[in-house]
């Protein structure tokens, strides 16, 4: 009979009837939990990726300028030719976070650095677009928190960042303007 | 009626309520009759001072969130509208902020005397650790606090400490998003720091009101470190606690007092007189002055990762402490090498608190690895060794002896006869 069936199984009655309860309630505690976890994650407003145009022209050789893309801090940078060769010629061996310079620029606009300008310590705002401003030992930025220095590539060169500076999506929509995002 | 309580206030008021639910009774047992050693001296007053000084704080910060606005746009300008428009504000406002650093000295020296006088040592292990806690919430407390007022300072200091959240492998970034609520340290951010810095000094009442239970189930220690062993070593702690701690409540708020009315910004940063730019970081990010030793240690070690979690392993060993420290002495009234140690980690943290202090260059960063070793070298390998190694000093049979007689008082002088003036 199913009864006697129930009865003589492994796992009596009851406490399959505590594992469901119990099972049943966290499937529910996590059910409430998880909109209220979410609702801290980014709204769809701030998520809405929002584009930002940048015209190349005013940029002098050797200098960045800073836009906002996303709230955050992007550097573009127009190089020169020695920056350019510098940030080339680089053992990778010699890099803390290994990275060429041509995966970091688009091919065929060398001379255009576009990077986020976090530093990847603890995201203070590296020095060092102005040719005035300090650049570090190797002449690419120069983070005034914690000492972190970052070459023309804008790849960690000295720690305690750990890793190089961002890339942000963008594009060439002509060659004196790139749109980010 | 079973269960009704015998109540013996003599105000048929009371007697009526005490009688229903006997809280005046829990009142006069634990803070009227409650037994407490003979012997405190004035350490065993910053317990209570914290207490006073959290309701300080709760009250304070109540009427400036009637005034403040958490919106980038508005916070800071709403800050100054306190400062200058708002009645008594300036005063709400100073009390608050200065209040922040008086509770953390106070608690810094109370958790000294835990550490010198052995508090941690069993039975009051599980008191120790709470304690710990209420450490931590406090913490996060006063970081979300310092962000409201939305200045420079503010804005880079919440930038650096959220992003500690990213060392962790993997998901860090994740967390460090949802943190924000965006890309970047923002709108809704301060929105979720006001709401949590209104939410967790409540929570704080709750540990504190767990923290003072277990108290009152071990019982205090007392600076000899020794049980209470009879009725004669302890004084109901009213009338005569409440007038020592009374007597230290005025001292502290004279201290207290001196900083808001003489010098209110002392102990703040320049820069946060600036309000916050996402878009240029100050010359140095300095936090307030009681975090300056675990930002010292942070800074100590080149490893992002590894910074993180030595400079959360510094509160973290704490919890530990009671199973780390093998001597079966408290005091180190009794403990003539450990003494000078416990010292000496007071000394290590006050190093990493000028360390933490300057850019990290040339002498401090040596500065700081080294009082950084100490720190952790104190906990995890002195504690275990010398509580076998050192030979403790004779403990006194109990804490009234040397009080109420039974042979001569050592060191007393005898009481000359009061002259007419």
């Amino acid at each position: 009979m199913a009864e006697s069936a129930v009865a003589a199984s492994a796992v009596p009655k009851r406490d399959f009837l505590k594992l469901v309860t119990g099972a049943a309630a966290a499937v529910g505690v996590g059910a409430i939990a998880w909109p209220l976890i979410d609702s801290m994650n980014p709204s769809r407003d701030v998520l809405a990726l929002s584009s930002t145009e940048v015209d190349l022209t005013p940029i002098p050789v050797g200098s960045a300028i800073t836009v906002v893309w996303r709230g955050k801090p992007i550097f573009v940078r127009h190089r020169s030719a020695e920056e350019i060769k510098e940030a080339q010629d680089v053992a990778l061996s010699a890099l803390i976070d290994p990275q060429a310079d041509s995966a970091r620029v688009i091919k065929g606009h060398d001379e255009w650095l576009v990077v986020i300008g976090i530093c990847t310590h603890l995201g203070c705002i590296p020095l060092g677009n102005k040719p005035t401003d300090p650049r570090g030992e190797w002449g690419g930025w120069f983070c005034p928190c914690h000492g972190s220095q970052y070459d023309t590539s804008g790849r960690v060169r000295h720690g305690p960042a750990p890793a190089n500076l961002g890339l942000p999506p963008y594009a060439f929509s002509t060659d004196t303007k790139v749109k980010i995002g | 009626m079973a269960g009704l309580h015998k109540s013996e206030f003599p105000n048929p008021v009371i007697n009526w309520i005490d009688t229903r639910m006997p809280i005046f009774t829990m009142m006069q047992k634990e803070y009227g009759s409650f037994p407490t050693p003979r012997n405190f001296n004035y350490f065993w007053n910053f317990g209570a001072l914290a207490m006073i000084n959290l309701m300080i704080m709760i009250i304070t910060g109540i009427f400036l969130a009637m005034n403040y606005t958490p919106n980038t746009e508005l916070a800071f300008d709403s800050v100054q509208r306190i400062m200058r428009d708002v009645n008594y504000g300036w005063l709400l406002r100073y009390v608050h902020q200065n209040g922040a650093s008086m509770f953390f000295i106070v608690t810094y020296i109370h958790i000294f005397r835990g550490l010198y006088y052995g508090s941690y040592k069993y039975p009051r292990e599980l008191l120790w650790m709470i304690g710990v806690v209420i450490l931590l919430v406090m913490m996060a407390t006063a970081f979300m606090g310092y962000v409201l007022p939305w200045g420079q300072m503010s804005y880079w200091g919440a930038t650096v400490i959220t992003n500690l959240f990213s060392a962790i492998p993997l998901v860090g970034d994740s967390i460090v998003t949802w943190l924000w609520g965006g890309f970047s340290v923002s709108n809704p951010t301060l929105n979720r720091f006001f709401s949590l810095h209104y939410l967790l000094p409540f929570v704080l009442v709750g540990v504190v009101f767990l923290h003072v239970v277990a108290l009152h189930i071990t019982g205090s220690n007392n600076p000899l470190g020794i049980d209470v062993k009879s009725p004669q070593d302890t004084l109901p702690f009213h009338p005569y606690y409440t007038m020592k701690d009374s007597v230290g409540m005025c001292v502290y708020l004279i201290v207290f007092a001196l900083l808001v009315f003489f010098a209110p910004n002392l102990l703040g940063d320049p820069n946060n007189f600036i309000p916050a730019n996402p878009l240029q970081t100050p010359a140095d990010i300095v936090p307030e002055w009681y975090f300056l030793p675990f930002y010292a240690i942070l800074r100590s070690v080149p490893n992002k990762l590894g910074g993180v979690i030595l400079m959360f392993g510094a509160i973290a060993v704490l919890f530990v402490l009671p199973w780390l420290d093998t001597s079966p002495v408290r005091s180190c009234k009794f403990r003539p090498i450990y003494r000078w140690l416990v010292l000496l980690l007071v000394l290590s943290m006050v190093v990493l608190g000028m360390v933490g202090a300057h850019h990290p260059e040339g002498i401090w960063v040596v500065l700081g690895r080294l009082a950084t070793a100490y720190y952790f070298a104190h906990f995890l390998v002195i504690l275990p060794i010398l509580g076998k190694l050192e030979r403790p000093m004779p403990l006194p049979e109990s804490i009234s002896k040397p009080v109420l007689g039974g042979g001569p008082i050592p060191g007393a002088i005898p009481a000359k006869p009061m002259e007419k003036a």
